[in-house]
This record gives C-alpha cells, sequence and structure tokens, in this order.
C-alpha cells in the first residue's frame, strides 16, 4: 500500500461525515470540509508518530502539515528521510 | 527534593500513607476553608506528586501512566481537590508544556512545578463558551512582536492561586485560536475567587479577566493556530486521563465506606449487609469499579504504547468512571440512610464531588457523541449487514 493510500485509509475511518459516497481528493482540506473534527489532529500525531516511527515536534506541529493527503504524505517523507 | 523512580510500588505505598495521614482526615475542613493548605501543597511538592508523572530529566518520579493513575486514584480517595491540583497543575499545564513547549517554557514553567515553587492552571472555559470551546471569545492581537490578550476566562481551578496560566485565546480576524503562557502578576490580570459552589470549593476555582494582558512571542505555546486542535485537545486529554483515574478513587471511597457501614449497622436483629438488597447494591458497586478500573488500565497500557486509539479509550474511561463515581457515592448514602445525609460521614461530600467529574474536562454528552463518532467508524459493516 503506497503512503497515500495509508493516509486516506486512516482519515476514512475518523471522518465526521457519514456519506458512504463522500470524496475527497490528495489536495483536498479535509479540516476546512468539515471531513474530520479537531480531535483528529490529535489522532493524526499519534498515530503519524507510532506508525512511522518518529516524534512530531513542537515548531511541526502546524496545521498545513496535517490538512491535505498530500501535505501529510509530504510531511511524512520529510522527516522520515531527514531520519 | 524529589525521589528517583527507583521504585514506584514504593512510591505508591507512601502515597497511601500521605493520604491516610495528611489528606482524608482534613478534606472536609479543606472543603469549609475553601482552600488547600499552603503547608500541604508544598509537602506534595516536596515529595515529588506534583510531578509524579514527569520524566526524570524535568524533575519529575517517572511514573508510567499506569503508576501514576494508581497515584491520582489515591488522591482522588483522599480528597478530590488535590487530585484536582494533579489535573491541573501537573496534567494539563505540566504533561501539556513537557510535551511541546519551548526549551524556555519548561525552563521557566516545567521546572519550577516539578520543585513546587509554582502552580499552572489551564483557563479555557469562558462566561459565553463551555463546551463549545474552540469558539473562545478572549481575542488577542500582534502588537509589534508581542500579543495583547482581552478576555474573561471562568471556572477556573486553582486560578484563585496559580503562578501562571495557559489562556487559549482568538485571533479576531482570522479566528487562529493560540495558546498563551500568562504570569499572575502581569498587568491587566485580574483574578477573583468564585464562591457558593456545590463542591470542589478547596480547588480554589477564579474568575479571570484579562485587559490587554501583553505577553512575548515566547509566550506562545505551539504554533500560531494551534492552540485549540493541538494544545487544548492534548491537555483536555491528559486531563481526561486524571479524571477517570479520580473517579475510580472517589467510587472505591464511597465502596469502602458502604461496605464498612453495612457491616457494623445492625436493624432488625441483624447487620444490614446481610440484607439482599444491600448485597445487591454492594455487589453492583464492585463490579461497576472494576470495569472502570480496567478502562482506566488499558487506557494507560495505550497511553505506553503511544496508541492512536488511546485518546478515545481515555474518554471511555473519563466518562464510565464518572457515571459510575456518581452511581457508588449516590448508593452508598442510600446504604448509610440518614447518616450518608450527614458531613459527619464522607459520603454526602462524595456525592457532592462526584457530580462536577461528569462536567469537568468534556461534560460526559461530550464523551457519548466523540464515543459513538468512534463506533460509527469502526463498527459500521456494510457489507456484513446489509437488510436494512
Ligand atoms: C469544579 C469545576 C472546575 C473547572 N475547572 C476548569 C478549569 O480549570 N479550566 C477551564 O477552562 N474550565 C474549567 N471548568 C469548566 C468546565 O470545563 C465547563 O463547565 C465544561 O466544559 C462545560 O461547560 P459549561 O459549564 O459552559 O456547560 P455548557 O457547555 O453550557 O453545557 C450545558 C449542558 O449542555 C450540554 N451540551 C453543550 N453542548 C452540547 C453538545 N454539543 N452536545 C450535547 N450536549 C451539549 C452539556 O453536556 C451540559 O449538559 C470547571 C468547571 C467546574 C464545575
Amino acid at each position: 500500500m503506497s503512503m497515500h493510500e495509508q493516509i486516506r485509509n486512516f482519515i476514512q475511518d475518523n471522518l465526521v461525515v457519514f456519506d458512504d459516497e463522500v470524496e475527497f481528493s490528495n489536495e483536498d482540506n479535509i479540516f476546512e470540509l468539515g471531513f474530520v473534527n479537531s480531535l483528529f489532529a490529535m489522532k493524526l500525531v499519534t498515530y503519524i508518530e507510532s506508525e512511522f516511527n518518529t516524534t512530531i515536534e513542537s515548531d511541526e506541529m502546524d496545521i498545513n502539515n496535517f490538512n491535505t493527503i498530500d501535505n501529510i504524505v509530504n510531511f511524512i517523507s520529510s522527516k522520515t528521510v531527514y531520519q | 527534593m524529589a525521589m528517583t523512580k527507583n521504585n514506584p510500588q514504593s512510591i505508591l505505598e507512601e502515597v497511601k500513607q500521605f493520604v491516610d495521614e495528611d489528606i482524608r482526615p482534613f478534606a472536609a475542613d479543606f472543603e469549609t476553608q475553601q482552600a488547600l493548605p499552603r503547608e500541604l501543597i508544598q509537602k506534595m511538592g516536596r515529595k515529588g506528586y506534583l510531578a509524579a508523572s514527569f520524566p526524570e530529566e524535568f524533575g519529575g518520579l517517572g511514573l508510567d501512566p499506569l503508576e501514576y493513575g494508581s497515584l491520582v486514584e489515591e488522591f482522588g480517595k483522599g480528597a478530590l481537590s488535590t487530585a484536582m491540583l494533579l489535573t491541573v497543575s501537573t496534567g494539563l499545564v505540566g504533561e501539556t508544556l513537557i510535551r511541546w513547549g519551548t526549551d524556555y517554557q519548561q525552563e521557566k514553567y516545567v521546572l519550577p512545578i516539578a520543585r513546587g515553587e509554582k502552580i499552572g492552571a489551564f483557563a479555557l472555559t469562558e462566561p459565553g463558551v463551555g463546551s463549545g470551546a474552540k469558539d473562545v471569545e478572549s481575542a488577542y492581537v500582534k502588537v509589534g512582536d508581542n500579543y495583547r490578550i482581552t478576555g474573561r476566562k471562568k471556572w477556573i481551578s486553582f486560578g484563585e492561586i496559580a503562578d501562571f496560566f495557559i489562556v487559549i485565546a482568538a485571533e479576531q480576524s482570522s479566528k487562529a485560536v493560540s495558546a498563551f503562557l500568562v504570569d499572575r502578576k502581569l498587568e491587566g490580570v485580574n483574578i477573583s475567587k468564585m464562591k457558593g459552589l456545590l463542591s470542589c470549593a478547596a480547588s480554589q476555582l477564579a474568575d479571570i479577566e484579562l485587559t490587554g494582558v501583553e505577553v512575548g512571542p515566547e509566550m506562545m505555546v505551539g504554533k500560531e493556530g494551534m492552540g485549540f486542535a493541538g494544545i487544548a485537545n492534548f491537555a483536555l486529554d491528559y486531563g481526561r486521563f486524571n479524571v477517570a483515574w479520580m473517579g475510580v478513587g472517589l467510587a472505591q471511597e464511597a465502596l469502602d465506606v458502604m461496605v464498612t457501614y453495612a457491616r457494623k449497622r445492625s436493624q432488625s436483629g441483624q447487620k444490614i449487609f446481610h440484607h439482599q438488597l444491600i448485597k445487591g447494591i454492594i455487589g453492583d458497586t464492585v463490579t461497576n469499579i472494576m470495569a472502570a478500573r480496567s478502562l482506566c488500565k488499558e487506557a494507560a497500557r495505550m497511553r505506553i504504547e503511544n496508541h492512536p486509539d488511546a485518546a478515545i479509550q481515555t474518554t471511555a474511561a473519563k466518562y464510565f468512571s464518572s457515571t459510575v463515581a456518581n452511581k457508588a457515592a449516590a448508593d452508598a448514602i442510600q446504604v448509610l440512610g440518614a447518616n450518608g445525609c450527614s458531613s459527619r460521614f464522607p459520603v454526602e461530600r462524595l456525592f457532592r464531588e462526584a457530580k462536577v467529574l461528569e462536567i469537568i474536562e468534556g461534560t460526559s454528552q461530550l464523551q457519548q457523541q466523540m464515543i459513538a463518532l468512534y463506533g460509527a467508524n469502526k463498527y459500521y459493516q456494510p457489507k456484513r449487514i446489509k437488510e436494512i
């Protein structure tokens, strides 16, 4: 499974909208669309840390790292490559 | 000086003794005096309890969540306000700063909490904003490099004596919600004690007026705009973990009293324990407490693993154990009869204190909604269950 698919699955498991047909692209801002709630950011931080064996630092806890699938994947890639 | 974590078991034994000697006998007095004695807080600091969950490099006892939970349970048994102090200063404030604070913030605020020199409080709720906390009305504007905060916070535990606050406020044009460290001595901070509370008077709640309070950029916790989604949510998660264990402690205290009373009190020629209906109450209370403690322990284990579902497990533990605490305290009054309604017995106070657990760190209704959302995703089986 690609990282994009993995993150998409994680988001889908945490949606707060229950339309079976809900669709979003890799660039859609899932917070602005109201697809996830603010608790999701906390859960995502824990998920990224445990799944990708990394630690998110204070200055990285930025909504722009977490608001689209592309941004999340880029953020994780930058961290894991850096490590 | 804090102890090093050589033996968590001996720390917990010592805490039990401390609660037996220094806290439980005075729990009702704390409420009458509407304060925890300063010497008690200092002693808790010296013994390292106010930094029990902090890693040793932050001057803490380095207890893991399972050990720390048991410690909170003990304080919850003794006097709820002592556990509230841990919830707020150690959990909501201290742990949040350890997780997201800068080196400067940790040096200036976390280490003094660990040494028992400073108390931190968490200021999110406002007169008009409670459950819908992401819509805080306290406002900040940028003035040069600094931030100027104006607003009013209400119901802030230990606000009366806290040395500093984490204040959550919103930038009015962008609606970005951010978190700031605010020292109580700053100009424009006005603190008034809240009176006439149902319980937890010793938690020294305060109303905090902020009038053009100016803080430097080094006082922002986390990034701008992450004050609710990031900082407040993490803080409330630490808080809920504490409250869950407080509920177990309070329920256990109610059970201890109920069992002891039922075995000693006679009516119609026999101890009331032998009445089947009293056994039913006690059997249910024992079972409920076992279940609540299991949920708390599972939440602790998931926190140790950094499991992504640790927060929802914590939410379920908080919701269930605060419900159990209310039922146990009410049932304890029933078992004690008229004596249960008297302040000569502790269950009257436990009954009043338990209610608070269903309100703080998110009401039970808010917890139910979070748990329901989790369930709606996790247990949705459209392929298996088709005939709807
Ligand atoms: C002893 C004590 C200590 C406290 N300490 C602190 C502290 O240290 N710091 C701090 O910031 N705050 C503190 N609080 C405040 C506490 O967090 C709030 O009281 C709590 O969040 C609920 O807000 P509210 O009281 O405004 O109730 P409201 O939000 O007005 O709720 C009233 C009722 O409506 C229900 N309700 C509201 N919204 C919804 C919804 N969306 N869905 C379903 N039901 C809903 C609630 O469940 C509740 O039953 C404290 C409160 C107490 C009593």
